[in-house]
């Protein structure tokens, strides 16, 4: 039973889909090997700007300790193919690259690329709407923020990227802004306090190419009370 | 008597203010830290110890006890401060708020701790999600290295000490303390059997300790103000001040810090609006994170919230993610997504946590639609039994515990589905 990465979709990725096996899953994904195959570019190479970044990743950390950067430089793979085609996402070949770059075993990069949940190992759409489901965003209504990035993106549910391209739907596990719930993550940014009405015009504007300002849809002051803080108010501006 | 803003730490919480150096200085920051390096790693450590100061990442160990664990002399090998920004526990999004809004407190932190425990540097692990808090971060200590706070004799204490940033990429799991460690090695997040402990053997195999952002962020200020002040707050043993996020079915959901030991239902009507509806709706409150058990409205009523009073109601303070449920909640729902997500964040390692997550988690979707036995509910908490304490990190314990805690106290209404489910009158208890 092989492990490689570009067997993984969003809705199905990392150990998730091992354990799957494990509790009576099946082989499901090895038929999908061929047709993923197709999507895997043959050449990668750090552009200008990520080669300053990866010079300033491999700097952090202890001579013969490299392998620390695999996690930066994913990143840095990601942003790079979603600057230069518009879906950000980490290739195999890139992976080897890296693999290369810092001295390791490939094998050791496809692991940490299919073990942490946030690299795409297979192309996603332009903007990529990720919707918390965790029970403190469920209790705020994330069902609605789900409905909604379906209803105005075009979206059949989880994993799915819309026809024109332009989105991919992935729920995600707790994004640690709870006390601002719901929680929608698009790309790097968080729009917080969301209902369904919210969603649906957030989704419009990046339709449109608008990037709204990320933070609480309602215009809290970050963390704090609607309609204001009830503490710090006695501290000098 | 409720906290005053005079003892708050946190004084830009919310971000009213920038969170540059120059604003952080005005805020108090740096203000004698060459001063308390000068005093020596045991006087920095008597008085964290003397604060009382207990980690603020949920397993609320002394944090002194912890800093003294390191070895006093070096035997060749660096040691290495880990600062654990991965905050992931569902409920908590307090470091968050430290990280955006007063990193100098965090940074500051790192450099007495760091000096403490005799670090050569400090990685500060942020959770791949928190994109641009990271660049705030990134930005914050740009900042103090420009303005020679960092590096070489870092404040003008004499001492050299690096810190940096490190982004994790969505593991709930690296928020253990041997799993983050791994991971920035560059592997897979999978703990580690202890002993060895990180602080004979952790990070690339030198004394590591791991700590909370929190807990690092508080220490300037109980430096600056002294153990005994800190100590000053909450009940004995639970001592000092704690940034609560209070999420959920409550009127005005939002972060605060307040005082150690302050009572629930006080948290919630003083800080967060009250609970929707009034405080007779509520159902039922999980007060420290999604790892810990929930309580019933009748526990909420009158418990406080520190280490020792909630654990005698089996619960735990955790993180302080206080999440608020009212009575519209579909409690066995809220409960079965969190065994979703333990499912979806075990690591795989132990044969106990992966199989049996996934077990629970099926187990509690069809317990939501009331499609099992009466007979189920003893095998699920059997279950939760044999995977609690079976594994080689917490993981396992805080999927089971929720589900635990559900049974203990929402038995009836688990019972209720699977009879309506089956089409049977549901036996009232005699009132």
């Amino acid at each position: 039973m092989t492990d490689r990465p570009e067997e993984k979709g969003q809705a199905q990725r990392g150990p998730d889909s091992l354990r799957d096996q494990g509790t009576g899953g099946g082989f499901e994904h090895t038929h999908a090997q061929g047709k993923a195959e197709h999507d895997q570019p043959t050449h990668f190479a750090f552009d200008e700007q990520s080669e300053r970044e990866v010079e300033k990743f491999i700097a952090r950390y202890p001579a013969g300790k490299q392998a620390s950067a695999v996690i930066p430089l994913l990143y840095v793979v990601q942003k790079q193919t979603g600057r230069q085609t518009g879906s950000a996402w980490v290739p195999r070949v890139a992976m080897d690259v890296i693999a290369k770059r810092l001295g390791m075993p490939a094998i050791r990069v496809y692991e940490v690329a299919t073990f942490y949940f946030m690299f795409n190992t297979k192309p996603i759409g332009r903007y990529h709407l990720q919707v918390c489901g965790t029970t403190p965003c469920m209790l705020r209504g994330s069902d609605d923020v789900l409905r909604a990035c379906k209803d105005a993106g075009g979206l059949k549910g989880y994993g799915d990227t819309s026809a024109d391209g332009n989105f991919t739907l992935t729920e995600v596990e707790c994004l640690g802004a709870c006390v601002n719930a719901p929680i929608l993550q698009v790309d790097d940014d968080y729009y917080e306090d969301l209902d369904y009405d919210s969603t649906v015009k957030l989704i419009e504007a990046l339709k449109r190419g608008e990037r709204p300002r990320p933070g609480s849809v309602i215009g809290r002051q970050t963390s704090a009370p609607e309609g204001g803080p009830n503490t710090l108010t006695g501290v000098e501006e | 008597m409720a906290l005053s803003d005079k003892d708050r730490i946190f004084t830009n919480l919310y971000g009213t203010q920038p969170w540059n150096l120059q604003a952080a200085k005005m805020r108090g920051d740096w203000d004698g830290t060459a001063g308390f390096i000068g005093k020596g790693r045991d006087w920095i450590i008597e008085e964290v110890k003397n604060s009382g100061l207990r980690g603020r990442g949920g397993a609320g160990f002394p944090t002194g006890m912890k800093w003294s664990f390191m070895p006093k002399q070096s035997d060749g090998r660096p040691a290495y401060l880990v600062v654990n920004a991965d905050e992931s526990e569902p409920g908590t999004c307090k470091d968050r708020d430290i990280i955006r809004h007063d990193p100098q407190k965090l940074i500051e932190g790192c450099l007495i701790a760091g000096f403490a425990m005799n670090a050569v540097a400090g990685y500060i692990y942020i959770r791949g999600e928190y994109y641009n808090e990271a660049m705030v971060l990134e930005a914050a200590i740009a900042e103090a290295y420009e303005a020679g706070l960092l590096g070489k004799n870092a404040a003008g204490s004499g001492y050299d000490f690096d810190l940096y940033v490190h982004r994790g990429a969505g593991a709930y799991i690296c928020g253990e303390e041997t799993a983050l460690i791994e991971s920035l090695e560059g592997k897979k997040g999978m703990p580690r059997l202890k002993p060895p402990f990180p602080a004979a053997v952790g990070l690339y195999g030198c004394p590591t300790t791991v700590n909370n952002v929190e807990t690092i962020a508080v220490v300037p200020t109980i430096l600056r103000r002294g153990a005994g002040w800190f100590a000053g707050f909450g009940r004995p043993k639970n001592a000092g001040t704690k940034v609560f996020c209070i999420s959920g079915h409550v009127n005005k959901p939002c972060n605060v810090e307040a005082e150690m030991s302050i009572p629930l239902r006080e948290l919630i009507d003083r800080y967060a609006g009250g609970v929707r509806g009034g405080w007779d709706n509520l159902l039922a409150v999980i007060p420290g994170g999604s790892s810990v058990p929930l309580l019933p409205k009748h526990i909420c009523d009158d418990v406080l919230m520190d280490f020792d009073a909630l654990r005698e109601h089996r619960s735990g303070l955790g993180t302080a993610g206080v999440i608020v449920m009212d009575k519209s909640t579909d409690v066995v729902r809220a409960i079965a997504r969190l065994a979703h997500f333990y499912k979806h964040e075990s690591c795989g390692q132990c044969t106990p946590c992966r199989e049996g997550t996934g077990w629970m988690k099926r187990v509690m979707d069809r317990m939501v639609r009331g499609e099992a036995e009466i007979e189920e509910i003893d095998v699920l908490e059997q279950v939760t039994r044999q995977v609690e304490g079976h594994t080689i990190c917490a993981l396992g314990d805080a999927a089971a515990w929720p589900i635990q805690g559900l049974i203990r106290h929402f038995r009836p209404e688990m019972e209720r589905r699977i009879l309506e489910r089956q089409g049977r009158t549901v036996p009232l208890a005699a009132e």
